[in-house]
């Protein structure tokens, strides 16, 4: 357990089959990984190869069923009752009967935050996040994109280093998806947090990362590790550059070989 | 949709209720007067039965006008204290019905909670629940009143006990329900801050159960109005609607009774709009959709 500490998650070997009505499924297989403090880690791969599985393996809401994980140097229970991620899901997510700052506080009321520290968490989250002044608001007043956003503010609110994001933005449409693209880079560039991001975009995850996994189904793997050669500072035009075009063929490639023998 | 819009069909239904009502009143009250005539050795044109029919001291139907005279009468003319005092009896019911439900609310809910968290609970108490209302409660009734009584405990108590014991079956299934009704995701969000069970459940499912619990107390009151006064009728009771009826069957005084009756209905009405009202407002506090 404490042979990598300098790794926020370390996967060894990581398996996870489930037990199903029509036998057992493998969603993961043979997972070698580690993500370093400060990386921001997309996982990309077609739909049913693992990637919701491996984060909520992460996340302490499944249990691998062979291999090892550590996140943040201890299992992955221990690290969620230190609240030491935050966790965006697909779906935003937020409570309908609590308005956006209520939402947000969410975590701050269950973690025990005092009613000042409170607000000025939820003033600072929702300014992270582009939504101040829609706090009284209820979700469904909100748009998809900026109930999306509430739902990032809400995993930002407390002091957790490490943000799990699945597919936060596969709803959106293109022209929203990058404006927030762009926004979650600045603030992971602000808040040096570790990032694991879902998604089946090619231009998404190579705008994004600094380290790339691309995964294959049946059985859900891991078939390449991409190291982004990009710099930390990226405005949206340098998804026309050489190097980033570079860098998404090389992932295509990836994606291709691991579906040749399928289809 | 404008009051006009709302108040028309309703009108409209009104009106056709009460011809029909007359028609009926004619038609049933009828024979009476032909009897009188013939006893008399009279003969009785139609005519001149129609207008005996709507005035008769004990019609097998009453006319509406002599119900509503009669509602009139024993409420407005009466001290509220009298025993004659449509308002004094429906305030007897009208105490073990909100007796019963505040009981049968309390109680369906922690059972609920017990379901919802236990999973032994789930299943060995689950089909006692629905057991019990296969039981018919005018069979079950006599028998509560008979042993509370035997104990000591008569008035209000047992009547309210009636109530509760129908009106906690909605408010069980409608919470075991609204206290499942979180989805997944919401509640694998929970977990991600190692949230407590009662976290949990005050910050979660509580709130998400809210629709499930009004709709259920709407069904509860009225039903607990029925508790009461099923709850009246066994014991000889002296006051209440429950009273009423009975009294009125046992002398013929069908106008009483039509008016009990409407005073029960009147009651229900009252109380499952106040429950509807609660309804809307705390679903606008909670930021439904208006
Ligand atoms: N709770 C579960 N029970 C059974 N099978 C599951 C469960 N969750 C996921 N799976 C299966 O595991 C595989 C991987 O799923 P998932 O991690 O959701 O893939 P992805 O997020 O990459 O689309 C799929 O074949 C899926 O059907
Ligand atoms: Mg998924």
């Amino acid at each position: 357990m404490t042979s990598n500490l300098a790794s926020v998650v370390s996967a060894r070997d990581l398996g996870l089959t489930f037990e199903t009505g029509d036998g057992p499924v493998t969603a993961l297989t043979g997972v070698n990984l580690d993500v370093k403090k400060g990386d921001f880690v997309s996982f990309i791969g077609p739909s049913g190869c693992g990637k919701t599985t491996f984060l909520r393996v992460i996340a302490d809401l499944e249990k691998p069923t062979a291999g090892s994980i550590t996140v943040n140097g201890t299992t992955p229970e221990s690290a969620r009752e230190n609240r030491s991620y935050g966790y965006v899901f697909q779906a935003a997510a937020l409570y309908p009967w609590r308005t956006i700052e209520k939402n947000i506080a969410l975590p701050l009321e269950i973690m025990g935050y005092s009613k000042a520290e409170q607000q000025a968490r939820i003033a600072r989250t929702l300014d992270l996040v582009n939504l101040s002044g829609f706090g009284k608001k209820f979700p469904w007043q909100l748009s998809g994109g900026m109930q999306q956003r509430a739902s990032i503010a809400r995993a930002l609110a407390f002091d957790a280093d490490l943000l799990l994001m699945d597919e936060p933005f596969g709803a959106l449409d293109e022209i929203v998806r990058d404006h927030l693209n762009e926004q979650l880079l600045e603030l992971w560039d602000r808040t040096n947090k570790t990032i694991c991001f879902v998604t089946h975009s090619i231009p998404e995850a190579v705008y994004l990362s600094t380290k790339i996994v691309v995964m294959s189904p049946r059985p859900g793997r891991v078939t390449d590790i991409i190291e982004s050669t990009l710099p930390r500072e990226r405005p949206l035009d340098i998804r026309e550059t050489p190097e980033f075009l570079e860098i998404a063929s090389r992932v295509r490639d990836g994606l291709r070989a691991g579906h040749s023998y399928d289809e | 949709m404008t009051m006009r819009e709302k108040f028309l069909p309703v009108l409209s239904i009104v009106l056709a209720i009460v011809a029909i009502w007359y028609v009926a009143a004619v038609y049933l009250n009828a024979p009476f007067e032909r009897d009188t005539a013939a006893r008399a050795g009279t003969t009785i044109t139609f005519s001149e039965i129609v207008p005996k029919t709507m005035f008769q001291e004990r019609p097998v139907l009453p006319a509406p006008h002599q119900v509503i005279a009669e509602i009139w009468d024993t409420t407005v003319n009466k001290p509220i204290t009298s025993k004659r005092s449509l308002v004094y009896h429906a305030w007897i019911t009208l105490s073990a019905t909100l007796v019963g439900f505040g009981i049968g609310t309390v109680l369906g809910i922690l059972l609920a909670i017990g379901i919802v968290h236990n999973r032994a609970m789930d299943r060995s108490l689950m089909p006692w629940v629905i057991a019990s209302q296969t039981i018919p409660i005018l069979a079950i009734a006599p028998m509560i009143i008979v042993v509370l009584n035997a104990i000591g405990i008569s008035g209000l108590l047992p009547k309210a006990l009636i109530s509760t014991y129908l009106s906690f079956f909605p408010i069980v299934v409608g919470m075991v329900k609204g206290l499942r009704s979180p989805e997944q995701i919401q509640l694998d969000l929970m977990h991600t801050y190692n949230a407590s069970s009662a976290q949990t459940f005050w910050k979660l499912r509580w709130p998400a159960s809210m629709p499930y619990l009004f709709t259920s107390l709407k069904v509860a009151i009225a039903i607990s109005l029925v508790g009461a006064i099923v709850g009246e009728l066994p014991t000889g009771a002296v006051a209440g609607l429950g009273a009423r009826l009975l009294a009125g069957s046992y002398y013929g005084q069908t106008v009483q009774i039509w008016s009990a009756l409407f005073m029960a209905a009147a009651l229900a009405a009252v109380l499952v709009v106040i429950v509807g009202a609660a309804h809307t407002a705390v679903l606008k506090r909670m930021g439904a959709r208006p």
